[in-house]
């Protein structure tokens, strides 16, 4: 069967040439890069020139580098490891609405721990709220948090601007996660004067087990895994050599094709976007429009009528590989926390579909989607009594606690624990 | 392991029984679309026995895959067999539902136990 991947948010696939550079280092050049006899020598020079790589792809210094295993790791460092070096001068740190669980379930912690979090809301395109962000600032903050792009509805954020308002408004540090824009879009960490920024390998066609928490010289952190020297004292453990140096090579890659890949990726964006509203009634786009700020890989829509869960393991069915920010699809059992703060209707938005676009799509693969995916919405609205309801009276049906439901507090309001 | 059983994942991409019944004896309503599933049960019963059934989904896959399981299970029974149908007795069927998905069987039971309720009120039997 035909296979066609467009779940590019939460992996994609290896570059070929990657993996040559990272062979070696799994059968021939195993030596510990600490250590210094040659197998050792070998594999610390391929740290150091995937470093230089990765901080090239966002004109840093090498040494402003540190290599973790995931970004979820790389993003915890960031927050909970600056909130604990900073904390002599305040608790409060300000995070948006829409971060990845990395960072806000990493703020919560901190909550835990007396420290203060602000959260700042979104529009309805996903743009943070600059004047909440004003409001928010406080002599004491000591860190603010906020994403340079979102995986899910493509907002692109103004950090540039962001870090100014921080800056001009007191000494708050300034971390922001990159994982969906570095490799995509051209970023320059200096330039935009973050104090801490993530890179992630394996969303830029790297390997995974490999990531990057960007520090500016200077700026103060305390590591989150205690150990060796590794990575300047600041992540303790032996290194993966393969997956960085693989890494290192996803990131002079990218450099090269970035341009390239952006384009063609935004043409296959385009024709998703402006196409599959002319096949299904009834659909609306999350976040911005495809010639705002969005990032020019993501497609998100709320389907109405019917649910997200449905509608991707129905794709799966015709090998085409997406996600969804329903409740349903979700393993906690809540809509997306992105939707949800850009204000999408909750019944709407258990309906939404994510497609994320690699620079290895082709065209032929939007034009089998844009084939079977009206089947797919058609078929599941045939079966739903929602669907029917507003075909027979013209009115979409009532939500909450009115649709006479005996069990709300079993199936709506999981524990999250559970 | 896949996340469905095989099973599962069969009745929901060939879901039995979908439909409504204009003239059905009684109707049962559960689920909300705000949580993201909501089930519509519609029952024929002649001499005490449910002698067709018709659903319409709005969910998941567990959502659709239990409706269609309830729907066949419910097929040929008195109204009081199709009463004692449980939750469990659905996910068993289905071989088994992933944990978080548990509460999509619960949903199915009692939207059917919803359309005998209805029926039963429409004939006067409290």
């Amino acid at each position: 069967m035909k296979t066609v991947y467009l779940d590019n948010q939460s992996n994609t696939k290896l570059d070929e040439k990657v993996f040559e550079v990272m062979k070696p280092y799994f059968t021939q050049y195993y030596g510990n890069p600490q250590s210094i006899y040659s197998f050792g020598a070998v594999s610390k020079d391929a740290i150091e020139e995937a470093r230089r790589g990765a901080a090239d792809l966002i004109n840093a210094a090498p040494n402003e580098i540190i290599f973790t295993a995931t970004a979820s790791e790389a993003n915890n460092l960031a927050v909970k490891g600056m909130a604990y070096g900073l904390k002599d001068k305040g608790r409060h740190i300000i995070i948006s609405a829409i971060e990845h669980f990395s960072v806000l379930n990493a703020a919560k912690r901190l909550e835990k721990d007396g420290f203060e979090i602000s959260y700042i809301g979104v529009d309805k395109k996903g743009n943070v709220k600059e004047e909440e962000l004003k409001k928010a600032l406080r002599a004491d903050t000591i860190l603010v948090s906020i994403q340079y792009a979102n995986p899910e509805i493509g907002a692109i954020q103004d950090i540039k601007k962001l870090v100014e308002i921080v800056k001009k408004g007191g000494k708050a540090a300034f971390h922001t996660d990159a994982v969906c824009a570095c490799g995509v879009l051209p970023v320059d960490a200096a330039a935009l004067g973050v104090d801490a920024l993530t890179i992630s390998s394996p969303l830029m066609y790297g390997p995974k087990g490999a990531a990057a928490l960007y520090l500016k010289k200077g700026t103060k952190i305390v590591p989150q895994i205690d150990g060796g020297v590794q990575e300047f004292s600041k992540r303790a453990g032996s290194e993966n050599v393969p997956a960085i140096a693989g890494f290192g090579q996803a990131c002079k890659t990218a450099k090269q094709e970035l341009e390239q890949n952006a384009k063609q990726m935004a043409v296959l964006r385009d024709k998703l976007i402006s196409e599959l509203p002319k096949r299904i009634e009834h659909i609306y786009l999350n976040g911005a429009p495809q010639n705002e700020n969005r990032l020019p890989n993501n497609v998100n829509f709320s389907i109405e009528f019917v649910e997200g869960e449905a509608l991707f393991l129905l794709l799966d069915a015709k090998g085409i590989m997406a996600a969804s920010g329903s409740a349903c699809a979700n393993k906690n059992l809540k809509m997306s926390h992105v939707l949800d703060a850009t204000g999408v209707d909750t019944a709407v938005g258990q309906g939404s579909i994510l497609f994320t676009l690699s620079k290895y799509n082709t065209d032929e693969e939007i034009d089998y989607v844009l084939e079977e995916f009206p089947k797919i919405v058609q078929r599941l609205r045939e079966m739903s009594p929602l669907y029917s309801y507003f075909v027979n009276t013209g009115k979409r049906k009532e939500a909450g606690p009115g649709t006479d439901y005996e069990h709300e507090h079993d199936h709506c309001d999981i524990d999250e624990d559970a | 392991m896949p996340f469905y059983s095989e099973k599962v994942m069969e009745h929901f991409a060939n879901p039995r029984n979908v439909g409504e019944i204009k003239d059905a004896d009684g109707v049962g309503e559960v689920g909300n679309p705000v949580c993201g599933d909501m089930m519509t049960f519609y029952i024929k019963v002649k001499n005490n026995i449910v002698s067709d059934v018709k659903f319409k989904t709005f969910g998941c896959g567990a959502a659709i895959a239990v409706s269609s399981m309830v729907s066949e299970m419910a097929m040929g029974k008195t109204v009081e067999e199709v009463m004692k149908i449980t939750n469990a007795d659905v996910a068993k069927e289905l071989g088994g539902l992933p944990p978080n998905k548990m509460h999509c069987s619960n949903l199915g039971a009692d939207a059917l136990h919803k359309a005998v309720k209805d029926y039963r009120q429409k004939q006067g039997v409290k």
